[in-house]
This record gives C-alpha cells, sequence and structure tokens, in this order.
C-alpha cells in the first residue's frame, strides 16, 4: 500500500523509532535477552508458540484455543461432509478461514484494502495486486494458472490511454497543438543529431522510416500539420554498480548479435546496418559474426582484427563549451524539460493568435515596458534651502554671550532641552554615540587660546556682568577687542571650524580678518626645545613677554648666569623660532603629526671606548714593557656580511652597530672642545709633515728645549701668528706657500735657535714667557713650506691632526665654532688634498728602470728607488742628491723643527713632575742632545751605537725612577 | 733493540742563490709565491704584474691593466684568482688562466699599499694610505666594500688575514687586530711607523717591523713582546718581514743590500744573506719548502737550502759577484 503510487502520503515505519538523544543522558544499559520482548500493535507481548499451535496469535499465555484466546477453524473433511462441495447450511471453507489478523494485514498473505483497479492502473505493475493475483492463481482449480493468463493477457490499455485515443491521439505522438512541417523537421534534424551519452535509453525506434518521413516533409503542403513529437519521459534510473558513468555492461542481446554493437556514438550507422542485416542482406562482415563481444572485453586469441575491439572515443565527440553549441535534442542536459522554443516560438505565437491581419508583420523585438516611477511626494513646508546654524553649547557659555548669540540668530534656534532626539545633537555628539574618533589638534578655538586667556574668559563667564574691565588683550596682530565680542566670534568661529562648511553665519557677524588668519596660539602647543625643559622655559617666558609688546624680553628672559656666547646664541634662536614658530603652526599641526625622531644636530657622534694615553704608552714602549700598558681592547662590531664571508658567527648577532660602537656627544660640549683642542694647542706644527719616528724620540731628543706655555698662549699665538702671516705676505701662509724654492731656507732658523737654546738656566726663563713672535713665525713659515715640498718617509698621525687644525684655524680662526665635528674624517681628506699634487710629479715610465721619481710625495713608508745607481747614490749620501731628492735632509730638518713644538707639548706634560726629577731631566737632555746630534746622519750612518746608549741609560733611569 | 736516534736537523736556510730573474717591468715593488709556492708574482713598477715559475724562471703571464705601479699581490687558495692592489686607489681582481680583470674595485682615497684574500678567496681586504681597510666583496656584483675599517690614524703599511682574524700595521705605529670571532679589536702601540706586519705559522704571534730598524715578535693575545731582532737598516723605506717555514727564523729586508736572518728564540742573527748593493724590497718564504724570494730593483732572486744544479748556481754566483 505504502508504495502504491496513488498514496504517496502515507508512510509506513517498520520498528520502532530511535528515541531521540540526550545529550546529558546517561547511557542506558542494554536490555537482557531474556527480557527483550516482542509486542504486537496492541501491546500485547508476542510469543511464538509452534507453527502448529497458534504462531504468534497463540496470544496471550497460551490463549490460543482456550475462551480468552483465538480459536483457529480446523478443516474438516469427511465422507459426509466433503470440504470442497459446499452444502445447504454449511458454510464452504475458504483460505482466509484459516487466516489470523496478520494475514490480513498491510504485510500479510492476503492483504485486504482497496486499491485502484487495474482497468485504471498505470501499466507499472502493483505488487499488491500481484499478489492478490497469485492467491487467487492458488486458489485457482489449476494452481499457477495465471502464468499461463498473463503469457497470453490480452494488450490492455489504460482508461488515460483509451481516452487520448479517442481524442485522435495516437502512439508515438506527442501531446499538444499541431504543428507545422517545419517543426517537424527540425525535431528530426535534431534527432539525427543526437548525441547519446551515458545511461540514456537506446533508441529503439525506426530511423530509416524517420528518414523517409524527412524526405517526404520536403514536399508535404503547407496546410497540412503534424502532431509534435513524442516527449520521451525522462528516466531517472538510479545508479547501480561501482562502473563508472557511461559503463554498458555485456548486453546479451548485442553482444550475441556482433562486435559492432560496441559503437554507440554512431549509434544511427549501426542500427541502420542493424536493420539492414535483419532485412536479409546477409553481409560477410567479420565483425557480426558470433562470439561474445563488449566493452568489457578484450581481443580474443583467434580473432584476427583487434583495431576495433576497443572503444575509441575521442574528445571531438564531446561537447567541451557549456552553452555552445545547443544539444540537438534540446533537453539542454537532462534536467531540463524539453522545451519548442527558437523558431517554433514565432510560429505558435502566430498559430494561437489566429491570423495576422495584412500589412502587418509581427515585431521582431518586443518593446520592453519602461517602469516609471513617481516623484516622492513633498512634504507641504518644505523649503528648498538649507541654513548651517551655529551649534553651540549654551549652557557651557557665559550668559553674555548667549545672550549675543541669540540675538545674532534670532528665535530660530530652541533652547536645548536635553537629549530629545538625534537631530537636536550636534555632529560632536553624534560622533560620540557613533563611536567615531576625534580629529586630532585643538577642535576649538578655546583650546587654541593662551591659558591666559582662557582664564580670562573663564573669569568673564563666571562674573554675570558684562565686561568686567576693558581687559584689553593685545593679540599678536594687535586687534583690540571686547571681551564678549572677542568670545561670540570666536565661538562663530568655532560652529565654523567644528563643521567644517563654509556658509554664512546666519545674523552674525561676518568673520573678521583676524579671526580668519592665524589665531594666537599659546607656546605649548609646540615646544622647539623640548629637549631642553629650562630652555624651553625661558623660550616661553621670551614668547610672553613679547605678546605683552615687551621689547627687552629677550634679554630678561635669558638666563643671567650664562655667558656672553651662550647668551647670544640663544637669543638668535629664540628670536628665530618665535619667527618660525608662528601660530599657523597650530592650525597645520592638527593636520600633520610632528615627527618623533629630530634630527640631533647638536650632538657629535664619538668613539665610545678611547685609546688609552699616548704617553703612558710611549713610556711603555721606551721600557720594552709591551703587553698591558701598550695594548687596548676595544669592542669592535663586524660587517654581519663580512662574518658570513669568513665562514664565522657574527659575534655581536642582532647589533645594528657596524664597527666601533660610538656614542653621542654634545656638540657645543666644554670637553668636546677640550678634546678637539687639545692636539691643537699641543702641537701647532708644521702640517703633513713627515718624520720617521714618533714622539719619543722627540722626547728624548728634544729634552733641551724648555719652551713652556699653556694652551691658550699656544692659541693665541697662533692666531698672532695668523694675522702676522697675512700681513707679511702669503709665502707664510699655507696655501700660497707651495713653491718649493722658498722652501729650502726658512728651516734652518728654527733649528740654529732651538739648538742655541739649550742650557739648564734657560729652562726656568722659558717656562714663564712665551716664545717670541719670531720662533713661531718661523715655525709656522717653515712648516708651510714643508708640507707642499714634503716627501719624507713617514708621516704621523699627530701631524695629520695637527695639519688638519692648522688649516681650519689658518681658514677661519674668528670662527671658533665652526669646527667639524669629525675628527676622522679631516683625515682622509688632507691626504686627498696632497693627493692631486702626488698625481703631477710622478710620472713612472713603463721602460725598463728610468731615472726613478724619487721626487713623489709619499706618506708612509717610502718605496725604494727602482735603479741601482740611483738607489746607490741615495744610499751613500743623501747630501749629494739634487735638490729636488733632498728629501732626507730636509725631513730632517723639518723633524727638527718639528722638535720643538713636540717637545713643548711634553714639556708642559712633564711640568708638573719637573721639580722632583729634575736631576733626570738633565739626564734625558744630555742624551737627547746625543741623540740628536746622531740623527743628523741618520741616513748615511746607522745610528746603532748612540741608540743602544740611549737605551742602556734609559735603562738606568728607569731603575732610578722604580727603585 | 735501539733504534738509532733521529739526528737533530740542522734548520735549513735558503743560503744558496738559484736563480735570479730579471723581470723587465721596473722596479720590483713586491714578490710573492702562490698558494702552493710553484709559481711567483711579481708586481712592477710600470703597471704590470707578472708570473712566473720558480723552478724555471719563465715568465708565464703578464696582467696588465693598473694605472700605476702595482704595490702588492695575493693568490687565491685555489690558484683561480689574484688579486692586486696598486698606486691608481684600485685593487683589481684577476682571473689568473685568462688574464682577465674580474673586478676593479676602486673606493679607496689613496694609493693601495697592501691587499689579501681571506683563506676562502670570498674577501679581498686591502689597505690604504688613506688609512682605511676595505673589505671588498667578492661574491657578489656589489662595488662598494662590505666595511671599511677606518680606526686606523695614518695610512695602512701592511696587513694579513688569518682564518679569523684581520692583522694590520699603520704608520700611525700601532698594529691593530681585528678578530672578527670575539668581535674585538686589540690595538698594540709599537710607537714607529710599521711597515709589514706578519702571523707566525702556528697563529699565536705576530711579527711587526717598523721603521726604528726593529722586528718585533708579540704575543698575540697579550701583546707582550717575546722577541726584538735589531741589527738591520729600515728607515725609510717600506720594506718586509716574514717568518720561516716552520717559525725558526725570523727574516728581514734591509737597505744595506742584505737580508737578515734571526734565529727565532734566541733572537741572535743567524745569517746575512747578500742580496745586492740597493735595498732588498720585498721577501717571500715559501709556504712548505726552505725557498726564499727576495726583491731587489729589478730583479728577483730565488734561494733556497741547497744548490739545485751546478750551471744555475754558477749563474746565480755570477750575478751576485757583478
Amino acid at each position: 500500500m505504502a508504495s502504491d503510487g496513488d498514496g504517496d502520503e502515507d508512510f509506513v515505519n517498520y520498528g520502532t523509532p530511535l528515541e531521540p538523544l540526550e545529550e546529558d543522558e546517561p547511557l542506558r544499559r542494554p536490555v537482557p535477552l531474556h527480557e527483550q520482548t516482542v509486542k504486537d500493535e496492541k501491546g500485547r507481548f508476542q510469543r511464538f508458540h509452534g507453527a502448529f499451535t497458534g504462531g504468534f496469535s497463540a496470544g496471550y499465555f497460551n490463549t490460543v484455543g482456550s475462551k480468552e484466546g483465538w480459536t483457529p477453524s480446523t478443516f474438516v473433511s469427511s465422507r459426509q461432509q466433503k470440504a470442497g462441495q459446499p452444502q445447504a447450511g454449511q458454510q464452504q471453507a475458504r483460505p482466509e478461514d484459516f487466516m489470523d489478523q496478520e494475514d490480513f494485514g498491510e504485510h500479510g498473505m492476503a492483504p485486504t484494502e482497496i486499491s485502484t483497479s487495474s482497468e485504471y492502473q498505470s501499466s507499472r505493475r502493483d505488487k499488491i495486486q500481484d499478489k492478490a493475483k497469485t492467491i487467487h492463481a492458488l486458489s485457482a482449480p489449476i494452481p499457477g494458472d495465471t502464468l499461463l493468463e498473463e503469457l497470453i493477457a490480452p494488450a490492455r490499455l489504460s482508461i488515460g490511454v483509451e481516452l487520448l485515443k479517442k481524442m485522435g491521439w495516437k502512439e508515438g505522438q506527442g501531446v499538444g497543438p499541431r504543428v507545422k512541417r517545419k517543426a517537424s523537421r527540425q525535431k528530426t534534424k535534431k534527432d539525427s543529431a543526437v548525441k547519446v551519452y551515458g545511461c540514456a535509453a537506446p533508441r529503439a525506434g525506426s530511423e530509416e522510416s524517420e528518414d523517409e518521413e524527412e524526405d517526404e516533409d520536403e514536399f508535404a503542403p503547407q496546410n497540412v500539420t503534424f502532431a509534435p513529437k513524442d516527449v520521451s519521459p525522462i528516466d531517472f534510473n538510479p545508479k547501480v554498480g561501482v562502473h563508472g558513468l557511461g559503463y554498458h555492461g555485456l548486453d546479451p542481446g548485442r553482444a550475441m548479435r556482433g562486435g559492432a554493437a560496441a559503437g554507440h556514438i554512431n549509434l544511427f550507422s549501426m542500427d541502420s546496418d542493424r536493420a539492414s542485416s535483419l532485412i536479409g542482406g546477409k553481409k560477410p562482415h567479420p565483425k557480426h559474426r558470433g562470439g561474445v563481444a563488449g566493452q568489457a572485453f578484450g581481443v580474443g586469441a583467434l580473432e584476427d582484427e583487434d583495431e576495433e575491439v576497443y572503444h575509441r572515443d575521442a574528445m571531438s565527440n564531446y561537447d567541451m563549451v557549456l552553452g555552445g553549441e545547443e544539444p540537438g535534442d534540446g533537453l539542454y542536459g537532462w534536467t531540463a524539460p524539453q522545451q519548442y522554443k527558437k523558431k517554433k516560438e514565432k510560429n505558435s505565437d502566430v498559430s494561437y493568435l489566429g491570423k495576422i491581419l495584412e500589412g502587418f508583420t509581427l515585431a521582431s523585438k518586443t518593446v520592453e515596458v519602461k517602469t516609471v516611477f513617481t516623484p516622492p511626494s513633498l512634504p507641504r513646508d518644505f523649503r528648498p534651502v538649507h541654513h548651517f546654524r551655529p551649534v553651540v553649547d549654551l549652557t557651557k557659555v557665559s550668559p553674555i554671550v548667549a545672550a549675543a548669540l541669540q540675538a545674532s540668530r534670532g528665535q530660530m534656534v530652541p533652547e536645548p532641552t536635553g537629549p530629545s532626539g538625534r537631530h537636536n545633537m550636534d555632529s560632536g555628539q553624534r560622533a560620540a554615540l557613533l563611536g567615531e574618533e576625534a580629529l586630532q589638534g585643538p577642535t576649538s578655538v578655546l583650546d587654541m587660546l593662551r591659558p591666559e586667556d582662557r582664564e580670562r574668559l573663564a573669569q568673564l563667564r563666571s562674573s554675570s556682568q558684562p565686561a568686567p574691565g576693558p581687559a584689553p588683550t593685545k593679540d599678536p596682530h594687535g586687534s583690540m577687542v571686547s571681551a564678549g565680542g572677542a568670545a561670540a566670534r570666536a565661538l562663530a568661529q568655532q560652529a565654523l571650524a567644528s563643521r567644517f562648511q563654509p556658509g554664512p553665519s546666519p545674523g552674525g557677524p561676518g568673520p573678521s580678518p583676524a579671526a580668519l588668519g592665524p589665531s594666537p596660539c599659546g607656546p605649548g602647543s609646540f615646544k622647539p626645545f623640548e629637549k631642553n625643559p629650562s630652555k624651553q622655559a625661558r623660550y616661553e617666558l621670551y614668547v610672553s613677554r613679547m605678546r605683552q609688546g615687551d621689547r627687552g624680553a629677550l634679554d630678561d628672559s635669558i638666563d643671567g648666569s650664562m655667558t656672553e656666547w651662550e647668551r647670544g646664541r640663544e637669543r638668535e634662536e629664540f628670536s628665530r623660532s618665535a619667527l618660525l614658530y608662528r601660530p599657523s603652526g597650530s592650525f597645520l599641526s592638527s593636520r600633520f603629526t610632528s615627527a618623533k625622531h629630530t634630527d640631533d644636530l647638536d650632538s657629535v657622534e664619538v668613539p665610545r671606548d678611547q685609546e688609552g694615553d699616548e704617553d703612558d704608552k710611549q713610556a711603555a714602549v721606551k721600557m720594552k714593557m709591551f703587553g698591558k700598558l701598550t695594548r687596548d681592547s676595544l669592542e669592535w662590531h663586524p660587517d654581519p656580511l663580512l662574518c658570513k664571508r669568513f665562514n664565522l658567527p657574527d659575534p655581536y648577532p642582532g647589533s645594528g652597530i657596524v664597527g666601533l660602537p660610538t656614542v653621542k656627544r654634545d656638540r657645543f660640549s666644554v670637553f668636546n672642545f677640550l678634546t678637539v683642542a687639545e692636539p691643537t694647542a699641543a702641537a701647532p706644527a708644521a702640517p703633513a709633515l713627515p718624520e720617521p719616528t714618533k714622539r719619543s724620540r722627540w722626547d728624548s731628543t728634544n729634552k733641551k728645549e724648555k719652551t713652556e706655555e699653556d694652551p691658550l698662549g699656544d692659541f693665541l699665538s697662533t692666531a698672532r701668528s695668523q694675522a702676522s702671516a697675512a700681513q707679511g705676505g702669503p709665502t707664510s701662509t699655507e696655501p700660497s706657500s707651495t713653491d718649493p724654492a722658498a722652501a729650502t731656507d726658512p728651516p734652518a732658523e728654527p733649528d740654529t735657535k732651538t739648538k742655541d737654546a739649550p742650557g739648564s738656566d734657560e729652562e726656568e726663563e722659558e717656562e714663564e714667557e712665551r716664545p717670541s713672535m719670531d720662533l713661531f713665525k718661523a715655525v709656522f713659515a717653515s712648516s708651510s713650506d714643508e708640507k707642499s715640498s714634503s716627501s719624507s718617509s713617514s708621516e704621523e698621525e699627530d701631524d695629520d691632526e695637527e695639519d688638519k687644525d692648522e688649516g681650519e684655524r689658518l681658514a677661519g680662526a674668528g670662527s671658533l665654532f665652526n669646527i667639524t665635528p669629525s675628527v676622522k674624517s679631516a683625515t682622509p681628506s688632507s691626504t686627498a688634498a696632497v693627493l692631486p699634487a702626488l698625481a703631477v710629479t710622478v710620472k713612472p715610465d713603463p721602460d725598463a728602470a728610468p731615472p726613478p721619481p724619487q721626487e713623489e710625495e709619499e706618506f708612509g713608508p717610502k718605496l725604494p728607488p727602482p735603479s741601482a745607481a740611483l738607489s746607490a747614490a741615495a744610499g751613500e749620501s743623501s747630501r749629494c742628491l739634487p735638490p729636488k731628492q733632498e728629501k732626507p735632509t730636509r725631513s730632517k730638518e723639518k723633524h727638527k723643527a718639528k722638535k720643538q713644538h713636540k717637545h713643548k707639548k711634553d714639556k708642559k706634560k712633564k711640568k708638573q713632575k719637573k721639580h722632583k726629577h729634575k736631576g733626570k731631566e738633565k739626564e734625558k737632555k744630555k742624551k737627547s742632545r746625543k741623540s740628536d746630534s746622531s740623527s743628523e746622519g741618520e741616513e748615511d750612518a746607522p745610528g746603532q751605537v748612540s741608540t743602544e746608549e740611549l737605551l742602556q741609560r734609559l735603562k738606568n733611569i728607569r731603575s732610578k725612577e722604580v727603585w | 733493540m735501539s733504534f738509532p736516534q733521529p739526528k737533530p736537523q740542522a734548520p735549513q736556510l735558503p743560503r744558496h742563490l738559484l736563480r735570479t730573474i730579471d723581470c723587465n717591468q721596473g722596479a720590483v715593488r713586491a714578490v710573492r709565491f702562490n698558494a702552493d709556492g710553484n709559481y711567483l708574482l711579481s708586481c712592477g713598477s710600470d703597471k704590470s704584474l707578472k708570473l712566473w715559475s720558480v723552478t724555471r724562471g719563465t715568465p708565464l703571464k703578464t696582467y696588465s691593466g693598473h694605472g700605476y705601479e702595482v704595490l702588492d699581490v695575493d693568490g687565491s687558495f685555489d690558484n683561480s684568482q689574484l688579486c692586486s692592489c696598486s698606486s691608481d686607489k684600485t685593487v683589481i681582481l684577476w682571473d689568473v688562466a685568462t688574464g682577465q680583470v674580474a673586478r676593479k674595485l676602486r673606493g679607496h682615497a689613496g694609493i693601495v699599499n697592501c691587499v689579501q684574500f681571506n683563506e676562502e678567496a670570498t674577501v679581498i681586504l686591502s689597505g690604504s694610505i688613506d688609512g682605511t681597510v676595505r673589505c671588498w666583496d667578492t661574491r657578489s656584483r656589489r662595488f662598494e666594500a662590505i666595511q671599511v675599517l677606518d680606526e686606523a690614524t695614518d695610512g695602512i703599511s701592511s696587513l694579513k688575514v688569518s682564518q679569523h682574524e684581520l692583522l694590520t700595521g699603520s704608520v700611525d705605529g700601532r698594529v691593530r687586530c681585528y678578530d672578527l670571532r670575539m668581535g674585538q679589536l686589540h690595538i698594540d702601540f709599537v710607537n714607529s711607523p710599521i711597515t709589514c706586519v706578519c702571523f707566525s705559522q702556528d697563529g699565536q704571534c705576530t711579527l711587526t717591523s717598523s721603521l726604528d730598524s726593529t722586528v718585533r715578535l708579540l704575543d698575540k693575545t697579550t701583546g707582550e713582546m717575546l722577541g726584538e731582532y735589531t741589527g738591520h737598516k729600515m728607515k725609510g723605506y717600506k720594506l718586509d718581514c716574514c717568518l720561516s717555514g716552520k717559525d725558526t727564523h725570523v727574516m728581514s729586508c734591509s737597505e744595506d743590500g742584505h737580508v737578515y736572518c734571526w734565529d727565532l728564540v734566541e733572537g741572535s742573527l743567524t745569517l746575512k744573506l747578500p742580496v745586492g748593493k740597493a735595498v732588498v724590497q720585498s721577501l717571500s718564504f715559501h709556504p712548505t719548502e726552505t725557498q726564499l724570494l727576495t726583491a731587489m730593483e729589478g730583479r728577483v732572486q730565488v734561494w733556497g737550502a741547497e744548490p739545485e744544479d751546478t750551471e744555475e748556481v754558477e749563474e746565480g754566483g755570477m750575478m751576485g759577484a757583478s
């Protein structure tokens, strides 16, 4: 019954449904077997009592046959009363008599239910009906005779078919209005182009006849209509099995007929083939011989041809594009019902509309109807003008201002009576409600006001009187306004600013030029000296005084304890920043964020670790105490890439530093000046003065000179010398002293002087007094000259520094504070400055051993001369050399010249010790004199003896010192 | 059973002149063995760099491309590349076989005194008169130095590279040892312009020659002086010094035309090799054998422990006599 097509809503439930699971329910214990019982629909326990003792119908506790239970009828047949023959008064026994309730039930053997009679049934077989039939068959005289009946069953037609037939429908036709010839032809065309894929049932119709029909159609008269094509019902066969889509198993019918059945694509030709073969034309085609064939089977060993055994499919047989080429059957896949559109559409339209009037044709395009919406209806009191009203919280403003505002606005604005709706809120409130972020920067004019002004306003607000006094505020623009008017204007402006919309402030005073211009702004909004609080405070004081028109603000605000120079600097800074940080900045500041890090111009990067004192080291070297004293170990950061190239792990992973770590120091720090000034003061000697030995030598050789002076004196003298040099002529200044010819004589002067100078008595005197100007002049003249022609054996770092400092001083002695921050950067530059000269002077000859370019300027140790003759000459005596090659002697002289200054420096340092070790000093002097004299012959004879002697004595001294 | 005691072999010194090579390239500024000691490289003042066979004394290749006299050269460990530096402020990386310039590195502000490959030839280190050491990358196409070591306050006269250390000698009288592994810079004050620095073979010591005519052997880790070698003359010129193959002797050029050879431990002068009358500018000790190269003026001389064959010796002797 359930599967009956008529009663689709009725479902049959077998068994008991599972109880819905509850999550928190504890697991139920399973019912043990002996407690599992079967109950019928009425809740009675059912037990099986054996097939002949009632079975399940034995009922409750073996009630079958009892008075409580059900009594089955018994089959009795006797001679008098035969079972098969119905007699009077006796019921004929029927099979139903022996059936119980269940047997008549839904699933019983003889269900007694109402069902569609076969007359109205579709061709589909009804299972229940079948069952009933079988039961009847059993009761029939010949058991199973229904089979025969079915075999010779008359063709029965359902009532629906009969009705259709009566209406003129014929089998094979479609149902619907009749169509003209074209449609049918289209149909056939389509039909021939059909490609059958997958599970589509192979068409069994006679295509040949259709072909003929098509041919006939060509000559069919106009007024003949045809029935529409029969719609083959879409067969929704469930896919069974695990085969791939479109796989046909062995179709016995086809397989036995021949292998040609395999090709399902050329269905038409195959079928025609088959048809012809059926008709009788026996084709001796090897394909058509018997045998099992199909896609599932390979090639037998006995078969000759195997090329067509395997189904060859080509991708061209399939549609690759969706919707490109319409599949012929018009099914658009299997889902859509077949449609008859396209050309048919017009026809059908016409056919349904009837005849078209003469002179009219059907429109090829349908006119689309445009939908027109009616405009919204305006409210009656709508005025197409919008007024922007300044929004002022009247409660927060002083009553005077509020009154003024209200007067200016007229009666337009109602009193804010609380948050009574969103239209009463201003943009700020709405933004707050919506959680928008407020714009950065001063949002109201009040924020921009100076604190004093704000205070004044507050005072105004608190006092109910209008304008307690004139209290004139003189803003930088010089506009004097009364407080009330200013506040009102400010508020109006605030309204403008807060809405960011240009619009007439209704009735109110127009924006004054002062209000449109940069508003007065307190120094709190910008702090040019933020890093230095005290300075900032001073600046603010200055600014505020400036506002009040104090001319002397600058001098008052600056700290009196500062030096004149500092004061001057600060004065300049203040006035400049006051100009720069004009109030317009506050408007801009709301649009721009200030930089987090400013370039620090006031500080200089200085190596963090400094080398130890050189003098100590020199002393240590002298004593040959290498080791801790002469060694400095610094932290040094190699470049990560360098470590990578060296196949080494980075010793400082993650550190961004490369090289020596540096620290920042105040650029104008006194200590900085000291560090820079030290070499300057200590050694105002020749620039780029080459000397083969270090200061230690000078220490030993020049002890006799006691020209002592303090750095300041030195500096002053330098400045003086520079001035005098400038007066004296270009020869004494560095840049102009490039003439080598002029350089020959002057060095002699200092030499003689210094040589004459020695003496223990002089020592004391010279300590007190500054050296004469002549000396300095001579020194500077000589040094600068020598620099131009310098080609000595070596250069010393001190010289380099001196050179630089000297140059700087000469360049601008006045501009003390323009000292370049980097000490080191000057070194390459100084050398670079000399390099062009080198490039000019050196002209190497590529040919073998030309006269050597001995005069080439070199820094550091020289390169030996390339040719033997010249080198021999040079080796024997440097004095014999031509002036150009006179370099060794000159350098010697230079050394002497330098010695003086070096010595000065050393002297200065040793001054404190001097009174203690006077004896030692003298001794040293003697020694140094000796070594000095020996150094005369430095080039021609090895000064071995003297140096050894020197060392010996040094050791002695040292021992004396120590013990 | 007693084995005969192995005779204590007297330390071999390159006493014998094997051959003299006239380089024909102006003054030879530096002479260097290659990595295995089979070839030698000579830097000429005529802008050329020449490769010679040591055993035959024949020129093999001339590398030209420098714009000024070549001052130093170094060969890579696999002999495939050379790097040289010159007074034209450039460092050139050469391909040995083709003689082509592989890379020309500019950046120094002055003449470049010394150049070295690192152990794997991935970095070229060059020291210049501008006081900087520049580390050039040979692996990338970058033209800037990886790092510039500008700690020196005067020109760099000499530098050497070991596995993880970089030793530089500067005219400011300081020997700087950059320890890449430890991230340390050790500065040893010598108080005289340094002309040449060397590592000892065992890597524990550094040898430093300075313009005060002294060669000093310093302990690398502490900076203490282990030995001082004097007697030669080095006052104005940038001359080389070196250690012998097994760290037994210290050798130094001298301005008096000799190569001085001291015993490392005792500090006594063991050999005074007469090279010529002029200044011995450069010398190089064979990496494995007892062989010494000296450069004087335009000639390179090869010295060995024992005379090779008679002709050569005679010829060499004649040359030495003349």
